[in-house]
């Protein structure tokens, strides 16, 4: 039972991790980036050529899964993301659906099809028994890791500088350039850095959630309830959400097996007609 | 104003509105093309009736986004419903006869499409993406698990298709199932191009531009909504029966994500808000994949996705705008 609940709760902070940035990038920008995935999907296979072909250690091998899809995502964000804030959102949807098929395609020809795992440290595998309650080494790090992110990502948000522009930018665009803060640039950064922590909770994730070049048409739906359920005004929403989401589908699958996801889809539907703007949202959606 | 004016006012929308619901010529050419392939490629009739299916499930994609500007990516959900409610039919025994088959295949279809309007009423376009979505999803996942009445993963099989009309038995070479796709394409075309130019059509029109608005002046925006997307389904679930009797086969993927997402590929390549955008799209989309798939099978979807990034980027009125020929006069106001 415990061990389902911490299962749960890994899956739901690597899904936390996959998706905040996502919902950042609907937030300030009213952007619907369905391609949010194959960043997670470049994080993932980042670490599984640097642990597996070139031998890199997976700690030095998990920043470089941060960095090279911030990189990717901060290059493609200026080349060709920018031209479609303006546009509707079919536009968008068409877009980064385009770039899903692309990305799918891509990897299936340059790393094949098959399912894909990073090669743990020995010192990562196995379990440990903490109070007659076993735990996987490799999941408590996940929660440490995502909840470590988690906690930063609030501080800075709430603390910072930055944080407060941020968040000035999201509720209101106009007012925030109209008091002099550069809202593209705050985007650009934000974009990139949720594009690297989407690359790192696929990096820590492979082992998990499985890796192959379907990735990011398979979990695409989980980000987006993530967004949609968690609002996209706060940290608190989004991690509420992805918990919620994890420790449901774990338990769903471990209890009743026949249903499959067709529970969370349910409860996703069911939420979303109760209140269409998200769980904790503070404003209607625009 | 008075009487006299108001009179001459109405009969000079009235006037107007019959000119833009005028047949023009390309679109004769159109059909009579169309039905000239039945007598000329009758080694490509498989093909072709793919294609017919293809376009008439895009024509009701196309009710959807073009006229009433809702965005779904689950349309399959549909097309699904009425793929397995046409091959449930037959394989019992419960209507045997395909065209009353399809009818009641599409009523399902339309019911479904009734009932989950409501929850597409609500809230952003993120909101409807993710609940069409979410209704398709939820309806492969209960395919999957009545494995018993629907096969589950294997696929529905033992589907085996009485005559169409009692007289004409499907055959091999696809030529009778290319026919009567295509008939069934022309009526609903038919149908369909009547209610975009009834005064329905054009409140649709309106409340797509601004739905604020289209309240103000007294149209019922919900009921509309309501109204187009059970429309919609049902032309939908129709193509799905289709699919099913044409192949005599239905499986899971009916329901999949990537036949909405290509759905949206053809619907895009053709063009929407013009009835033809689908069809066109259809015939684009299968040469298409015919050409690229054979060049290279496996990747195939890359080339999709650059064709979808390529439209955005380029802008899609003007990759469209050859399709003026057939949008007339309407197209260019």
């Amino acid at each position: 039972m415990l061990t389902i609940l911490i299962d749960g709760i890994a899956y739901g902070m690597l899904l936390f991790v996959l998706a905040c940035g996502l919902s950042v990038t609907l937030g300030l920008m009213n952007f619907i980036n369905l391609a949010h995935g194959a960043f997670a999907m470049a994080g993932g296979y980042v670490a599984v050529v640097l642990v597996n072909r070139v031998g890199l250690s997976f700690w030095l091998a998990l920043p470089l899964a941060f960095v090279i899809p911030a990189i990717i995502g901060a290059m493609m964000e200026r080349t060709l993301y920018r031209h479609l804030y303006a546009r509707s959102h079919l536009d968008q949807v068409l877009f980064t659906v385009g770039l899903v098929f692309m990305s799918v395609a891509a990897v299936d020809y340059t790393m094949g099809s098959q399912q894909v795992f990073v090669q743990l440290p020995a010192m990562l595998q196995g379990q440990f028994s903490f109070q007659g309650v076993g735990v996987g080494r490799y999941r408590l790090l996940i929660i440490v890791v995502c909840g470590v992110l988690a906690v930063a990502l609030q501080a800075i948000l709430v603390r910072t500088h930055f944080g407060s522009r941020l968040r000035a930018a999201v509720d209101d665009a106009r007012t925030a350039r109209g008091l002099g803060i550069n809202v593209n640039a705050v985007f650009a950064l934000t974009f990139a850095v949720g594009s690297g922590l989407a690359g790192l909770g696929g990096a820590l994730g492979a082992e998990i959630l499985g890796l192959d070049p379907q990735f990011p048409l398979k979990f695409m739906i989980y980000f987006l309830i993530v967004v949609a359920v968690g609002g996209t005004s706060s940290v608190t929403g989004p991690l509420l959400a992805s918990l919620f989401l994890g420790i449901g589908d774990v338990a769903g699958k471990y209890y009743v097996p026949k249903l499959g996801a067709f529970a969370i889809y349910t409860i996703m539907i069911a939420v979303l007609i109760w209140r269409p703007y998200g769980l904790l949202s503070r404003h209607r959606g625009r | 104003m008075n009487r006299a004016d108001s009179a001459g006012l109405a009969s000079r929308v009235a006037q107007h509105l019959a000119r833009r619901a005028r047949w023009r010529a390309p679109e004769i050419l159109f059909w009579l093309a169309a039905a000239a392939t039945l007598f000329a490629l009758p080694g490509k009739h498989l093909i072709l009736a793919e294609i017919a299916i293809l376009g008439l499930f895009a024509l009701s994609l196309d009710l959807l986004l073009g006229y009433a500007g809702i965005i779904s990516l689950g349309h399959a959900a549909f097309f699904g419903f009425g793929a397995y409610a046409a091959g449930l039919f037959s394989k019992h025994g419960l209507i045997a006869e395909p065209v009353l088959a399809l009818l009641a295949a599409g009523a399902i279809a339309a019911a479904l499409g009734f009932a989950t309007s409501f929850l597409v009423l609500r809230g952003s376009d993120l909101t409807r993406l993710m609940v069409t979505l979410g209704v398709a999803l939820v309806l492969r996942e209960l395919a999957n698990r009545f494995d018993g009445l629907t096969g589950g993963a294997d696929g529905l099989q033992g589907v085996v298709m009485a005559p169409v009309l009692g007289r004409f038995a499907f055959d091999i070479g696809g030529h009778v199932g290319y026919a009567y796709s295509l008939a069934v394409l022309f009526v609903l075309f038919l149908v369909a191009r009547r209610i975009v130019h009834s005064p329905f059509g054009l409140a649709l029109g309106s409340l797509k531009g601004n739905p604020l608005r289209a309240a103000a002046i007294g149209i019922p925006v919900n009921g509309r909504l309501v109204g187009i997307y059970t429309f919609a389904a049902g032309y939908a679930g129709i193509a799905g029966a289709l699919l099913t009797q044409v192949t005599q086969f239905c499986s899971l993927d009916v329901f999949s994500f990537e036949r909405s997402a290509d759905l949206l590929v053809v619907l895009i390549l053709g063009g929407t808000g013009y009835l033809y955008g689908g069809l066109i799209g259809a015939v684009l989309f299968k040469l298409m994949q015919d050409w690229l798939a054979a060049m290279t099978p496996q990747y195939w979807q890359f080339w999709v996705g650059l064709v979808l990034v390529a439209v955005v980027l380029v802008g899609r009125e003007r990759m469209t705008a050859w399709t003026g020929v057939i949008r007339g006069s309407s197209g260019a106001r």
